[in-house]
């Protein structure tokens, strides 16, 4: 009987597919009732699979962390914006407003992924003596310490050793073009000048079906994304599922026992940190990346909690359900809330929101409830965090081990819930 | 059990020097006010299965943390196999053969029995990153797995902990997390075992099935040190024993001399 790792590996595929699919599905139906035409839908449908796919690399690493080796990193952002600033600084034009080095996009993002590492491995080793409340401190000061660093107008420009460089502070920053154009246009910068034969093509044959250009090179960045999300799935399932793995589970449960039997855990503990807040770098990288700029504000605390709430979702200690609470909490709760406004809005024809909640009040008293629902919905992104809140409560005590942590993900190599003897025994009586 | 850390060497012959893996020399440790270890010394001897006995507060299990490195001695010098081990961590002092139980039981409660079971031996390849991520190297790593698995499967069912191999650790009855103790740390294929109250709880005849075994592995080269309230297995099964009362060795002998000793009566054995 073959019914081991490659089994579940399968069931798993099964469920991340369907999960893909449900949402699709879904956010098509949304769109239909929004009235879009078919480049509108497929554009949604992008934008969807796109957060969808970074918030999975994110909640995935964060996995690495806590859920297996119970490391409470509420630093998240902090290391993302690592990752991305390093890079924009790298790749940044020498000549341009805000100085960079004018390196290209690969070592940018090689240099990205090491400093965010390298910083999480650093804040790491002062903690590794300290009770896990302790790293949650240190690491969400080291997020928003760098975060104001980002922020602060002495850091606009800078120079190292003579070189100019610099962080925009408050204006943000610039990315390099993504250069996922490169595939479709002879000159990315200047779209105009003309496509590559590859481009002509492929856009030639989206004309047919009436999906515009732009919404071609940004499905073609998603499916790139989705394919990342894969890899970082395989580099964790590696990590987790072996006997690296058992040791992180051993030192989440007890790391004094995990001491005692011989296992040098500091190192461990520092390895699994670098490696995770390098993801977390990489992951803020291709987030950020499409959309050539970034700013402090984006990687403000609420982004680390949003990451949690993910992972909480699809269960912590499984990938699988790592990327499931990722997909859902980008869809449904993230998204979510401004389409249910969308379609609201649309099919009931409110006219437009009132600007204060006084306005939205004092119809009620003659029994117009229209304004007051449309503020709250004009509001909704802010009724979010309410929302995830309450979300929250109800998966801590109705599901706490999330959508998919009630399994045994045991961390092996191989398959040892089974024992090899007594299989080769049941063999035999067959033949 | 399979093969075994041990050096497989028959208890020292009467004519072959006595050796003494273990040695403590004035060991102290202080909480706060409390002088919970106060200048111990003793040797344990090698294939011997030495008892540790003295009333509830003496001193047994910190004395355990200090020789383990749990926690660290204020003073003296712990020696294992010659090599001084004071102040080392403890994955440095059970990867040289010196392993312990922990008398309240630390399960790894979310994992199972089995996964418990396979943390534990040493050298893993699959320990080392390079060898889980690439592809190449996984090959061997797999291998160790199925050869771990064998052996932990072996060990389980010296346990009678087989049928539970894939229950979460948490699940387990207080005796059975007596047995996944012991389990466990046989994995690491130690050649000296401390044990803390390895029995309390557990039931009479897996009591003398964990004996028999200790005592087959006693013969087979490994040293015991045994912390232990249950007198009739002290008394019986363990030489010499060492009696430790308000965090000092009060006394450190055969078992007649132990049982027939007026202060041990009076501290520990109570009068009867
Ligand atoms: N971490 C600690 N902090 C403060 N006091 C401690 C600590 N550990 C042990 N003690 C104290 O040290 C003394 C010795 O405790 P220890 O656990 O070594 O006794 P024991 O001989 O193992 O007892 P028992 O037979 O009940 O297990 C006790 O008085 C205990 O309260
Ligand atoms: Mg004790």
């Amino acid at each position: 009987m073959k019914f081991d790792i490659e089994m579940l590996l399968k069931s798993d595929a099964r469920i991340v597919a369907s999960t893909f699919v449900g949402i699709s599905l879904l956010f098509i139906i949304v769109a239909m009732i929004l009235g879009l035409d078919f480049n509108g839908t497929v554009n949604t449908i992008q934008r969807i699979m796109f957060l969808s796919a970074v918030y999975a690399m994110v909640v995935l690493a964060l996995n690495l962390q806590w859920g297996y080796a119970g490391m409470f990193n509420i630093g998240v952002a902090g290391f993302m914006l690592s990752g991305v600033y390093t890079m924009a600084i790298i790749t940044g034009d020498p000549n341009g407003i805000i100085p960079g080095l004018g390196l290209p996009i690969p070592i940018g993002i090689i240099g990205g992924v090491l400093v965010a590492s390298l910083l999480g491995l650093l804040i790491s080793i002062p903690t590794l003596k300290l009770k896990a409340d302790y790293l949650a401190i240190v690491t969400i000061g080291f997020a928003e310490i760098i975060r104001y660093a980002a922020n602060a107008l002495t850091f606009k420009t800078f120079s190292i050793a003579g070189v100019e460089m610099g962080t925009g502070a408050g204006r943000g920053i610039h990315l390099p073009m993504n250069p996922i154009r490169n595939l479709y246009y002879t000159d990315p910068s200047n779209l105009g000048l003309g496509k590559t034969v590859f481009g002509q093509y492929v856009f030639g044959f989206f004309e047919i079906i009436q999906v515009q250009s732009s919404v071609v090179v940004s499905w073609t960045y998603a499916i790139v994304l989705i394919f990342v999300v894969g890899l970082f799935y395989l580099i964790i399932y590696r990590i987790g599922n072996s006997p690296f793995g058992r040791v992180l589970k051993a030192i989440r449960e007890d790391e004094i026992v995990a001491n005692a039997l011989g296992k040098n855990t500091d190192i461990y503990k520092m390895k699994v940190f670098a490696i995770g807040c390098g993801l977390m770098g990489l992951a803020g990288i291709l987030w950020q990346g499409s959309y050539g700029y970034t700013n402090p504000t984006t990687f403000q605390p609420i982004l680390t909690f949003y990451i949690f709430i993910a992972l909480i979702i699809g269960g912590s200690g499984s990938n699988t359900g790592s990327i499931i609470g990722g997909v859902v909490f980008a869809s449904l709760l993230f998204e979510g809330p401004n389409f249910i406004r969308r379609v609201i809005m649309h099919v009931f024809k409110f006219d437009k929101a009132p600007n204060s909640i006084i306005e939205a009040i004092i119809p009620i008293s003659s029994f117009d409830l229209g304004p007051f629902v449309a503020y709250s919905l004009a509001n909704i992104s802010s009724l979010r965090v309410v929302f995830l809140g309450l979300v929250l409560v109800y998966i801590i005590q109705n599901r706490p081990e999330g959508l998919l942590g009630y399994r045994k993900e045991l961390a092996a190599s191989i398959d040892i819930s089974r024992r090899p003897g007594a299989e080769v025994k049941r063999g035999k009586r067959h033949e | 059990m399979s093969s075994s850390g041990a050096k497989k060497k028959q208890k020292g012959g009467k004519n072959s020097a006595k050796k003494y893996p273990l040695k403590v020399e004035k060991i102290g440790k202080r909480f706060g006010g409390l002088s919970a270890v106060d200048g111990v010394s003793f040797s344990v001897e090698e294939g011997s299965i030495t008892g540790l006995i003295g009333p509830n507060g003496a001193g047994k299990s910190t004395t355990f943390d200090l020789i383990t490195g749990i926690t660290n001695p204020d003073t003296g010098v712990i020696k294992f196999n010659g090599e001084d081990i004071t102040g080392k961590k403890p994955y440095q002092i059970a990867n040289i053969g010196l392993v312990r139980t922990f008398q309240i039981t630390r399960e790894l409660k979310d994992m199972t029995v089995m996964e418990n079971v396979m943390l534990a031996p040493k050298n893993q390849i699959g320990q080392q990153l390079s060898n889980v991520l690439l592809s190449k190297l996984r090959r061997k790593v797999k291998d160790q797995e199925e050869e771990l698995l064998e052996k932990a499967w072996e060990t389980l069912d010296t346990f009678h902990l087989d049928k539970l191999a894939n229950e979460y650790a948490g699940n387990l009855s207080g005796g059975q997390r007596k047995l996944l103790e012991m389990a466990r740390v046989m994995m690491m294929d130690p050649s000296m075992i401390l044990l803390d109250e390895p029995m309390a709880g557990v039931n009479p005849t897996l009591k003398k099935q964990i004996i028999t075994l200790i005592k087959k592995l006693s013969k087979n080269g490994y040293t015991f040190l045994l912390v232990e309230h249950d007198m009739d297995v002290v008394m019986n099964h363990c030489d010499p024993i060492i009696v430790m009362h308000n965090g000092e060795v009060m006394l450190e002998g055969t078992p007649s001399e132990i049982s027939t000793n007026e202060r041990v009566i009076d501290a520990y054995l109570g009068g009867s």
